[in-house]
């Protein structure tokens, strides 16, 4: 019976509004979980390019043919890629380069970048070195004094270079990476005969596909794995990408979370709207002898039906919004986006569910208290709601669900507690505007008093609409003007004039001499950094061969080659989160370390750590542990000690700087007067890494795009919940005499006030927000902007206004007569 | 109070010292003072009385949508004012129909699923084919697929009045039912109100402004004050049953 009723309201259109506004929410949120998950996956996938697959596995010995075939019953694709160092001749020239020997399907992730020749345009290329050929980088090229069309000989084979090597995905920048590349196909490899007992080579084999796959192939793999394989992937390289993917995630989340926060604003809007029309109804069915357990059934009934439309048409229409923005972007995107995963379909039933129990139901719940005798008195109405004790089921549920997305605490209770500020203030300053706006009814004309007369007496609704205007206005100038204001911020913490050439190897003695030459060429004089390499050799006296480590990664890093550094003040872009820095000078041996590396290491303040450094044994105390800011491209180092500790052990320094291309000469010198130093360019891994960031920044964008139509949806239910009021009040009005357009006016000054405020309230929330975001969740410098003190006021007068005007046009161009019959 | 057997049978309504009081900002104002009265099963009663006169008050105690500060309702044997809401609720769908001054149809239901509700709340066997016959008894059976809204006045009241005798209650309580008609139309209503108020021998409480419309009944209760001033048998040539 309560099914049948149901489905003849939700037949007649009833339940639209609060329906659509519920579809709005969970599409935008499932849009953006759906997009999120593809673009979030298609930047892992850009990421893992540096890897040039999703899963490496390295060895200094062969690797056994049995993990390809084992990949490929996996479902995986397969790639090998053998490296040694070997001198390459032409003619009379010769240099050492590294020899790299590839199978057809190399690179699994990216593309390989070559042109015609030297300084020509460099394209995309899926394929490999033909049989006979090899690809020469530039540098190697520049070095032999050869280009394309040349003949070099390898070991005891010779190779036409066919093409101008410009780009590989996995090329990195790390100390084995120095020698100049020579890429060569496989086949060609056994013919130089460079692979013999005793040969310092590498062996790689590379794997890719679907993420199913490959989560289920890592472990198997791993528990297979000889002593001396190593199998990496994004999660263990490159931890600039990682902290580059880190925040791009928390960037995402937010969107999200603004989402939820909107979402739940219009579906409370929206049911308080349908509350109010439907208690006669509530009325009559008790008059005609419905009882209580009738109504609460009825209620639920509701509920669970609305929740059924919410989820299923929000996340269907989810799906789709987002194809469809993936389509508008797919140039910028310039990439495949994987398919997205189930778990979004999930977040839309729990979302509808949670919206609707939190916001909905205390409304609906209310609704069915509506005595019997409104039927005979239209002024009887339900006990007033208690909306502190209502909505506190409301907020638990959106606090829930926050966590559930974000799975970050301290950044829910954060949110929260900003939202819980903002609509405290927007609430005060909103009962403010009410209380004094009534002293302004006097001063213009009719329309003025009209206006401003309704804002006074909707007092508590005046103040519920300025607070849900000011929210949406805040959220929509936090994703326009402060999103590209935190944008422009994260982007300049990694500015154009990074350093992109790091110097290695540089002796003790030489670092007087190159200061010098760098000052002497108007060059930036950067910080000299010691590096001694050494190997830990024990953790609180216990052999590191023999601990057990928690975590895989900790027990790699253990048992390799660490380079180790010494400072007596911390690095800029580091930060301590335990312990103390050293008093400079100090005698006593202590480090400081990175804090994730001493997690996955698991030491703790105050263990004693032993290390080999050439034969000599050190020991020094962990006294504090600190965050580095990997992505600017400053020598950084997991391990600092106190100088105490290091000095006097064989170390060479490093540095980094950044020359523009105008400063080619000088670098040139510089290499030309310290011959054994080595410089790296590390510009194209910089490119590298902006791209990652672009394609995140780019996710961003689109995200905020969703979340503008749920911004723009609360501001819709906000009207819509006042409209029935305004219909029959400006009917009656017109009925006194009153033409449209002083009913207009008269409404224009009310939504203007109320815009005005909300825009004013807006521009500090917003201004805020920002602050709190960038300084503490993003760890940003941020300058408040007076565009967004100008812009609130401005857009909440304008974009207020003109959506009260559009939406109650109705009211004046329908007939009085047919509103004050009621219909 | 112990009330004979027969007498129970006799009469369908009964108020004993009904008063009503409720806070004002001017202080305790008393709505109906020490009302007593008893309506026979068939009769057909008219409250009269200016605005403010307690007439609806007392018609919402009568039929149990509300519950009086002291005295008692008996609704046929069963004493209303002892019965909790969902009492007075299950009761009101067993016995007693309403039809209202502003009609209280539910916009999103068409006429005819108007009138099945109180059916379907009573979990009746065949609501659909009763209400389509009630519907055709007030003239309405082509526009049972209207909604409210594509209905006039007129036509709205006699949706209601379909509603109010398609369980075939033993008490109908009118309040004010011509009060948003025109003269006219009213009066055709008031027709159809009476024709079937005769034809299922139903107990009519009628609130109402209208003296042409009081004298129609069998007796007419003049209110003022919150007090009942006068009871006048009317004899108006209706004949119930």
């Amino acid at each position: 019976m309560a099914w049948r009723l149901l489905l003849r309201d939700w037949k007649s259109g009833e339940l639209t509004v609060l329906s659509l506004a519920l579809i709005i929410a969970v599409t935008s949120l499932t849009a953006v979980a759906f997009l999120t998950d593809r673009v979030g996956h298609a930047v892992e996938l850009r990421a893992a390019e540096s890897l040039a697959a999703d899963l490496r596995l390295g060895s200094s010995q062969a690797l056994s043919e049995s993990y390809l075939e084992m990949a490929g019953q996996a479902g995986l694709r397969s790639a090998a890629m053998t490296t040694m160092p070997s001198v390459v001749f032409e003619g009379d020239n010769s240099t050492l380069s590294a020899v790299r020997a590839v199978t057809p399907a190399y690179p699994l992730r990216g593309k390989l970048k070559v042109s015609s020749k030297l300084l020509a345009p460099a394209l995309e290329t899926s394929d490999i070195p033909a049989i006979g050929e090899a690809w020469a980088t530039t540098r190697l090229l520049a070095r032999l004094g050869a280009d394309t069309g040349s003949i070099i000989t390898v070991g005891k084979a010779s190779f036409r270079v066919s093409k101008v090597l410009d780009f590989r995905p996995d090329q990195g920048w790390q100390f084995v990476d120095l020698a100049p590349t020579l890429l060569i196909n496989m086949a060609d490899l056994e013919g130089t005969g460079l692979v013999q007992p005793g040969s310092r080579v590498s062996y790689r084999m590379l794997f890719a596909g679907s993420r199913e796959d490959v989560l289920g192939f890592k472990p198997r793999l791993e528990e297979l794995l000889a002593a001396g394989e190593q199998l990496s992937d994004i999660e263990d390289t490159n931890p600039q990408i990682r902290s580059a993917m880190d925040r791009s995630g928390r960037f995402l989340n937010l969107a999200s979370l603004v989402s939820v926060l909107l979402a739940a604003v219009a579906v409370a809007m929206a049911a308080r709207r349908y509350a109010l029309r439907h208690r006669d109804r509530i009325a009559l069915l008790k008059c005609l002898g419905s009882q209580q357990t009738f109504i609460l059934r009825l209620n639920l009934l509701q509920l669970v039906m609305l929740t059924i439309i919410g989820a299923v048409a929000g996340t269907v229409l989810g799906y789709f919004a987002q194809e469809a923005l993936a389509w508008i972007a797919r140039d910028l995107i310039a990439q495949e986006l994987p398919a997205p995963g189930v778990s979004p379909v999930l977040l839309g039933l729990v979302t509808a569910l949670f919206i609707l129990c939190g916001f909905a139901l205390p409304d609906l719940l209310q609704m069915g208290k509506t005595p019997v005798l409104r039927v005979l008195r239209h002024d009887v109405e339900p006990p007033p709601m208690r909306y502190g004790i209502s909505y506190l089921a409301g907020i638990a549920a959106v606090l829930a669900l926050l966590q559930w997305m974000v799975r970050d605490v301290g950044l829910v209770l954060g949110i929260a507690a900003g939202a819980a500020g903002t609509f405290a203030i927007l609430g005060l300053a909103g009962w403010l505007l009410v209380k004094t706006t009534g002293r302004f009814r006097g001063v213009a004309g009719v329309a003025w008093r009209y206006g401003l007369a309704n804002l006074n007496r909707r007092g508590r609704e005046s103040v519920v609409q300025v607070v849900a205007f000011g929210l949406g206005l805040m959220v929509l100038i936090l994703l326009t003007l402060v999103r590209n204001d935190l944008m422009d911020t994260w982007r300049d913490s990694l500015p154009l004039d990074s350093p992109n050439q790091f110097i290695i190897n540089i002796q003790p003695h030489e670092v007087p001499q190159m200061q010098q030459f760098l000052v002497e060429n108007n060059m930036d004089v950067p910080r000299f950094v010691p590096l001694v390499r050494a190997r830990m050799t024990a953790i609180n006296g216990q052999d590191v061969n023999q601990i057990s480590f928690e975590d895989p990664q900790g027990e790699r890093w253990a048992k390799r080659e660490s380079n180790l550094s010494f400072a007596d003040e911390i690095q800029i872009g580091n930060q301590l989160t335990e312990g103390e820095w050293w008093q400079p000078g100090t005698e006593n041996h202590e480090i400081s370390v990175e804090v994730d590396f001493g997690r996955e290491l698991g030491v703790k303040m105050g263990d004693e750590v032993s290390f080999d450094i050439a034969g000599e044994p050190l020991k020094a105390t962990v006294t504090s542990f600190r965050t580095v800011e990997w992505d600017t491209f400053r020598p950084n180092f997991f391990m600092v000690f106190s100088p105490a500790a290091l000095e006097g052990f064989p170390a060479s320094y490093i540095t980094a700087l950044y020359a523009g291309s105008e400063d080619d000469a000088k670098v040139i010198e510089l290499m030309r007067q310290f011959p054994s130093v080595t410089v790296i360019d590390l510009e194209a891994s910089l490119a590298q890494v902006r791209d990652v960031m672009d394609k995140a920044s780019l996710a961003v964008q689109a995200v905020f795009v969703f979340t503008l139509f749920a911004g723009l949806a609360v501001l819709w239910a906000a009207v819509q919940s006042s409209l029935d009021e305004r219909s029959f009040e400006s009917a009656i009005l017109r009925t006194l005499g009153a033409s449209r357009n002083r009913v207009l006016s008269g409404v224009a000054v009310e939504f203007l006030a109320i815009g005005l405020l909300a825009g004013l309230l807006a521009s500090t929330g917003a201004g805020l927000a920002a602050w709190h975001l960038a300084v503490n969740v993003y760890e940003l410098q941020y300058h408040f902007s007076p565009v967004i003190w100008l812009t609130g006021p401005l857009l909440g007068m304008v974009f207020v206004g003109a959506s009260g005007l559009i939406a109650t046009w109705r009211v004046v161009t329908h007939s009085p007569v047919s509103v004050l019959r009621g219909g | 109070m112990n009330t004979p057997i027969t007498e129970l049978e006799r009469i369908a309504l009964k108020a004993e010292n009904l008063t009503k009081t409720v806070t004002s900002p001017e202080g305790m104002l008393t709505i109906l003072d020490h009302v007593s009265l008893q309506v026979s099963h068939g009769e057909r009663i008219a409250i009269i009385g200016a605005s403010g006169a307690g007439k609806s008050t007392l018609l919402g105690l009568l039929a149990g949508l509300d519950l009086p500060t002291s005295g008692k309702v008996w609704l046929g044997a069963s004493e209303l004012t002892a019965l909790d809401e969902d009492g007075r609720a299950a009761l009101r769908a067993d016995k007693v129909g309403f039809v209202f001054q502003s009609f209280h149809l539910i916009p999103s239901l068409t006429a005819l699923e108007n009138v099945m509700l109180p059916l379907e709340l009573a979990n009746h066997d065949e609501p659909l084919a009763a209400a389509t016959q009630a519907l055709q008894k007030v003239g309405l059976g082509g526009r049972a697929g209207h909604y409210p809204r594509q209905l006039s006045g007129g036509e709205k009241q006699r949706v209601a009045i379909a509603r109010a005798y398609v369980t075939q209650p033993t008490v109908l309580f009118a309040d004010e039912p011509t009060g948003n008609l025109d003269q006219h139309t009213g009066e055709t209503v008031i027709e159809i109100l009476f024709r079937m108020n005769r034809e299922y021998g139903t107990t009519l409480v009628l609130v109402s402004h209208d003296m042409g419309l009081a004298e129609r009944c069998d007796r007419i209760i003049s209110m003022e004050a919150g007090h009942i001033q006068q009871q006048q048998q009317h004899h108006s040539g209706e004949t119930a049953g």
